[in-house]
């Protein structure tokens, strides 16, 4: 498999810690709302802290989404690392490449499967080294000069295709070949060997994992939606607090104060004027805020 | 003759009930831990159940799930016991109910030791079971077409496959057993009708595995027909050939595999057994001294705690005698029942 399909768990993981830190601080925070003196302490990172909560809370949902969109990544990388596999299946004795044949027995059996599609995928490939091949032996060399590449194939599939609910011993060789055997046809024969390709095998097993955890991640995804909702209410109503001065009273508290076009508008325009700060107005007689100042006052009290 | 007497101040007897209200509710969580112990033996021996030959072995687990539920039981009790310890007014009542509770937590504690003892003194049992059972399974192997046995075939394999194992004792039990189906055997070939023949009870007897038996781990395919058949395969010698096929029998690996998980188990429940056994005497400690400030007015006044009021073989026999009294009762009472009739007719 290759390192693309990695990026999902990776994703998860580093979205699920930061998110554990932030919540963390949240809670603080919250705890500490109630008290108008400690509050102060807080007012000035609130507002930072509710902006990256609503950029991970965004993260999470990129999360979430990428588990169900991943499938043609995952596919892809499975066929490519499949096929690897099984032309170096035979390479025991190569270094790097000693541990495929053990690997793909323990995951045909495991998943039950063969091949990358289908079980016909051994016939184009020669999966017995050289090794163990008689050279002498006239139907070996018949058979590696039939074939353009010099490659020795058969019709025949390892032991670990082996169906385990087949009621007759297994029939890995000569698979093709009714004659072969007694009471044997290869067509209807659906017991022998594993039906099923590795590929979609291993694809429908990663798939339900990331479904489930993807409806886990969405549900998770809105419980830190209204954690955002929640704090962003009640940072607005403590600054209204403060501003009446009276911490028992009633207050307002709001997610926007104006609309969404008009918050975007202000915002971009104290991003403007953020490089106009020491423009200075040189008249002393008009008594004008200056522009520069108003964005500094806002910051401050926001 | 007093056994384990203390001198308790009021300060050591609070703290004393404080420490042992705490162990107490370790000691009902060591009886929930007894208790899942025990199912999950029980569900791992009921895994295997279609190649064992009898149940004895599931002795082990029920005798630990009974102690767990009882462990948790008397815990609890020994909980509200101690709460109850220091206060003067409400400790009367549990006066009634120590003797029976204390017989019984004996009684389930000495269990507890009793089932890690036979855990070790069934592995024999377990072995004779495996064996017969392993040896049907074998024979029935073939048998897949026979209600009953048809899923034979598929335990064993699956068996063998995890396992890593082959046969019973060895790889060679398969060479004694027909495996493969009549179904699936032409007899109008020669070689088929040869070989039946030189059989004395004209069974099909092949040098060959099931597939199941093949080691992934194997540099080379897997031969596992013709094995003892060094010319038959080319670069090939069974004699020296070692990861071809799995060499050890499956008796072997399940026993090691049951051995290892009855000994786990037994090391936690010895640890709760002593953890068990410290809360029994702690209690009983407390109660003694308890009942030696009863009815005085200064109840924070020093006072002695004991274990054992008599020794050990009196107080056995304090406990015994009601019990036998009971039985010797019937047999009397059976007794002067035929006499009468004996006597009438």
């Amino acid at each position: 498999m290759s390192k693309e399909i990695d990026s999902v768990p990776n994703m998860l993981i580093s979205v699920g810690l930061t998110a554990c830190t932030i919540n963390f601080l949240g809670g603080k925070i919250c705890y500490d709302c109630l008290d108008t003196t400690k509050f102060l302490r807080w007012k000035l990172l609130m507002l930072p802290y509710i902006i990256c909560t609503f950029f991970f809370t965004f993260c999470i949902l990129v999360g979430a989404l990428m588990c169900y969109s991943m499938r043609n990544e995952l596919e892809e990388s499975l066929f490519q690392g499949l096929c690897d596999a099984m032309r170096y299946y035979k390479d025991t004795d190569m270094p790097g490449r000693c541990y495929i044949k053990r690997t793909m027995d323990m995951l045909q059996m495991q998943f039950q499967c063969c091949g990358n599609g289908g079980y016909r995928d051994w016939f184009h490939i020669q999966w017995i080294s050289n090794r163990y091949l008689d050279m002498t032996n006239s139907e070996v060399v018949d058979r590696l000069q039939s074939n353009v590449e010099g490659k020795y194939l058969i019709d025949g599939v390892p032991f670990s295709c082996c169906n385990i609910q087949s009621p007759r011993p297994c029939i890995q060789h000569l698979i093709t070949n009714n004659s072969a055997h007694y009471n044997y046809d290869y067509q209807t024969e659906e017991l022998n060997l594993n039906r099923k390709g590795c590929r979609h095998a291993l694809l429908d097993h990663y798939t339900d994992i990331m479904q489930s955890i993807g409806l886990i991640v969405l549900t998770i995804w809105l419980f830190e939606v209204s954690v955002l909702t929640g704090v962003r209410y009640l940072q607005t109503a403590m600054e209204n607090v403060l501003r009446l001065g009276d911490p028992d009273s009633e207050s307002d508290g709001w997610i926007l104060e104006n609309s969404l076009a008009d918050t975007a508008r202000y915002n971009f325009k104290i991003i403007k004027n953020l490089g106009k700060c020491y423009q200075v107005d040189d008249d002393p007689n008009i008594d004008v805020p200056s522009t520069s100042q108003r964005p500094h006052e806002n910051v401050l009290a926001s | 003759m007093v056994v384990g007497k203390m001198k308790l101040t009021f300060q050591k007897r609070v703290k004393l009930a404080q420490g042992l209200w705490l162990l107490s509710w370790v000691a009902t969580l060591c009886g929930a831990i007894t208790f899942t112990l025990g199912c999950f033996l029980k569900t791992e021996l009921r895994r295997r159940t279609e190649v064992m030959d009898n149940t004895d072995i599931h002795c082990v687990p029920n005798t630990l799930l009974i102690v767990g539920l009882a462990s948790m039981g008397s815990n609890y009790f020994a909980g509200r016991i101690c709460q109850d310890a220091l206060d003067a007014g409400r400790f009367p009542r549990w006066k009634n109910f120590l003797k029976p509770f204390y017989g019984g937590s004996i009684f389930f504690t000495t269990l507890m030791l009793i089932a890690v003892i036979l855990s070790y003194v069934m592995k024999g049992s377990l072995e004779s079971s495996l064996k017969i059972g392993l040896k049907n399974g074998i024979r029935f192997y073939k048998d897949t077409d026979t209600p009953g046995r048809c899923f034979q075939k598929q335990t064993i394999d699956r068996l063998q496959m995890e396992f890593q194992c082959c046969g019973n004792n060895d790889y060679k039990d398969w060479f004694e057993v027909q495996w493969i189906s009549n179904r699936y055997l032409d007899f109008s070939s020669k070689e088929v009708k040869d070989r039946i023949k030189s059989n004395v009870d004209g069974r099909y007897l092949v040098d060959g595995v099931p597939f199941s038996c093949c080691n992934p781990r194997s540099p080379r395919p897997c031969i596992q027909y013709k094995i003892t058949n060094n010319t038959a395969h080319y670069n090939y010698e069974h004699q020296t050939e070692e990861l071809n096929i799995f060499i050890g029998g499956c008796r072997e690996a399940l026993v090691n595999y049951y051995m290892g998980l009855m000994n786990t188990i037994g090391g936690v429940v010895m640890s709760v057994f002593l953890i068990q056994s410290s809360v029994l005497a702690t209690l009983r400690l407390l109660q003694t001294s308890m009942e030696a400030v009863a009815g005085q007015e200064n109840v924070e006044m020093d006072a002695e705690g004991y274990l054992l009021e008599k020794g050990v073989k009196e107080t056995v026999m304090e406990y015994l005698d009601p019990v036998l009294k009971l039985m010797w009762l019937n047999q009397v009472t059976s007794s002067e029942d035929t006499g009468t009739k004996d006597g009438n007719s």
